[in-house]
């Protein structure tokens, strides 16, 4: 079965090297999943395309269809790619308006491959310090290695020791991993019975065990 | 007064928030007693403009008017004759179940049966701890509140043991239902597959209040909803009881409307400065223009969701002034709900249920017969009247307990 991964990219200019590094980290994983003889697909998303709707979704309660379905296909994904350029040492406000109108379980389970865009290295802990507890507290599996690329690393006065690319080759190593092993969570369907009767099968299950979300 | 009463297959009506908005023209705000004053006005208007169904929500913090709805739906019902009152919705979540059971059978009393009521968890977070109860605990509340609210009004004598409200040893909720057959009861939900889930246990009906977001959204509930009634053993998925909101605004040609209706709509404090009025018909069941604009988005609501039994529009909203609000009951009354009535007819299968009545229901519990009558036992000096409080019910303890 093939593997979809859903890349989310919050970058606001075009070309945005938050692009290019959500190019770079698609094209990674789709190398390493290649190697380990697992079929895959991915779609990118650019998050300047639903700004709109995402202020809509904030102002109105409802994701505009283009949102709606760019949330769909991440609800659905087996892993996501988040790539967020840092302003004011943390996420774009843009990428967090988006997370705070995804369904709070739209990712929950799904492994994340974070990445990260700014004008110098000082801003790389922003991934493990600002993004990283956000997809923890969604219940998401962010993957260990998160990506940070500075204005240097796509010039001459890149890290030589470790360079971007071969950061982004052990962060889609440890997500194809992720994807090719035997536990890969399975999505369930918020909908079908059996997910929100909690292995019920008839509503006296939740009138005799109360359901613990509210 | 409309002769398109004839069809009870499907009820029209409107419900009402209860939101007290300034008028974006005059900049005025209605007063709390002029807008209740017009929420009478409003109700008896539809009634003689034909339509079937009033229902006001629940709310406890202005800029809302609505906080005890039985009081405002037993008075509309002292003034007419033939609507149907409701709710949308009743505070599941943070009303007493045992309130609920006693009030609303005094509704039903007062209004000879024209009355029914939906369940709802509440928008406003703040009215949880105000209440006493936990946000948290919002989904087993309304599980463990119906489940007794249920029970209240099936059974004479109550023993009830639960999380969320003090026990109850030996309890009659009084007065018993009118003709002893319970309200029927709808259960609205936005998001929750748990609700669609209990309305189909309890073969109770299921609305959504198609306003606010795209189609797809309220199908996948609905459509859950009516595999699960088929599958508690009610009936067929089509014989489920859906009912479904609306919105629209209306003038005789559709650039009117548009133009009468802008300011309300970017002044609303629901979707003022998100999407245009354009966009937001679009995504959403409102709809701004002609009556025949009105018509058409409505008769197609079935293909979507299947043939239904209750059609609601939200009209009185947004500062729209009376005079405005009764202009479009007006229209409905005139021009759609009559046309609405002839097209959703056709083409309905025979086994598709009509629109719950009160006379329905109990025709279905008694069939010829005559329906039961509880007279309660007499006082036995200290306010109760022991085992069995009705006289035509045995005592647990024997006839010698009832002495």
């Amino acid at each position: 079965m093939s593997r979809r991964i859903a890349v989310v990219s919050a970058g606001l200019s075009d070309p945005s090297s938050t692009r290019m590094l959500a190019d770079k980290l698609v094209q990674a994983v789709f190398e390493a999943l290649d190697d380990r003889g697992v079929e895959r697909e991915a779609r990118v998303f650019e998050l300047r395309d639903v700004a709109h709707d995402i202020t809509n979704n904030l102002l109105t309660g409802f994701a505009p269809k283009a949102l709606a379905e760019m949330n769909d296909y991440v609800a659905k994904a087996d892993a996501l790619i988040a790539v967020t350029p840092i302003f004011s040492t943390s996420y774009s406000g843009l990428f967090k308006s988006w997370i705070d109108v995804l369904d709070r379980d739209a990712i929950e389970g799904t492994p994340v491959l974070l990445g990260a865009t700014a004008g110098t290295a000082r801003h790389s802990l922003a991934i493990d310090y600002a993004m990283r507890p956000l997809f923890t507290h969604l219940h998401a599996e962010p993957i260990s290695t998160g990506v940070f690329a500075a204005s240097s690393d796509w010039g001459a006065e890149a890290d030589s020791v470790a360079p971007l690319q071969k950061r982004i080759d052990r962060a889609a190593g440890e997500l194809a991993d992720r994807l090719s092993g035997s536990s890969v969570p399975q999505k369930t369907d918020p909908f079908a019975p059996e997910a929100y009767l909690a292995g019920g099968s008839s509503f006296e299950d939740l009138l005799t065990k109360l359901p613990s979300r509210g | 007064m409309n002769d398109n009463t004839t069809w009870q297959g499907m009820q029209f009506g409107l419900m009402s928030v209860s939101d007290i908005t300034r008028n974006p023209l005059t900049r005025e705000t209605p007063s709390e007693a002029q807008r209740i004053r017009d929420v009478v006005t409003i109700a008896k208007h539809a009634e003689d403009a034909g339509l079937d169904v009033f229902a006001i929500g629940e709310h406890h913090n202005p800029p809302f008017f609505s906080s005890s709805p039985t009081t405002t739906l037993a008075y509309i019902a002292a003034q007419t004759e033939r609507l149907l009152v409701s709710t949308s919705t009743t505070l599941i979540t943070t009303n007493d179940p045992v309130r609920i059971a006693e009030d609303y059978a005094m509704l039903q009393h007062l209004s000879g049966g024209r009355m029914d009521l939906m369940m709802g968890r509440g928008n406003t977070g703040p009215v949880y701890p105000w209440f006493g109860k936990d946000i948290r605990q919002g989904l087993p509340l309304a599980i463990e509140n119906y489940q007794l609210l249920h029970r209240l009004w099936r059974e004479d004598v109550v023993d009830f043991e639960g999380k969320f409200r003090t026990a109850l040893n030996g309890f009659t909720s009084t007065p018993r239902p009118l003709d002893d057959v319970a309200p029927f009861v709808w259960h609205g939900s936005i998001r929750t597959p748990e609700i669609a889930e209990q309305a189909a246990y309890y073969g109770d009906g299921f609305f959504a209040n198609n306003i606010f977001w795209p189609k797809e959204h309220y199908q996948r509930l609905i459509s859950l909803y009516r595999q699960r009634y088929a599958h508690y053993g009610h009936g067929t998925p089509e014989q489920a009881i859906v009912g479904l909101g609306g919105q629209a605004f209306m003038a005789k040609n559709s650039q009117d409307a548009i133009d009468q209706f802008r300011p309300f709509f970017n002044a609303a404090p629901v979707y003022g400065n998100g999407p245009s009025m354009e966009d937001f018909t679009e995504m959403t069941p409102l709809t701004v223009g002609s009556p025949q604009q009105v018509i058409d988005r409505y008769a197609a609501m079935r293909d979507y969701y299947g043939d239904y039994q209750r059609q609601l529009f939200l009209v009185d909203h947004a500062g729209l002034p009376l005079k405005m609000v009764l202009e479009q009951i007006d229209f409905l009354g005139q021009d759609v709900v009559p046309v609405l009535r002839r097209e959703l007819q056709k083409n309905r299968p025979a086994n598709v249920p009509d629109a719950p009545t009160h006379a329905a229901l109990v025709k279905a519990k008694y069939g010829d017969k005559a329906p039961r009558q509880p007279r309660p036992n007499a006082n036995r000096g200290d306010n109760v009247t022991g085992g069995s409080p009705y006289q035509d019910t045995e005592s647990a303890f024997g006839s010698a307990a009832n002495r």
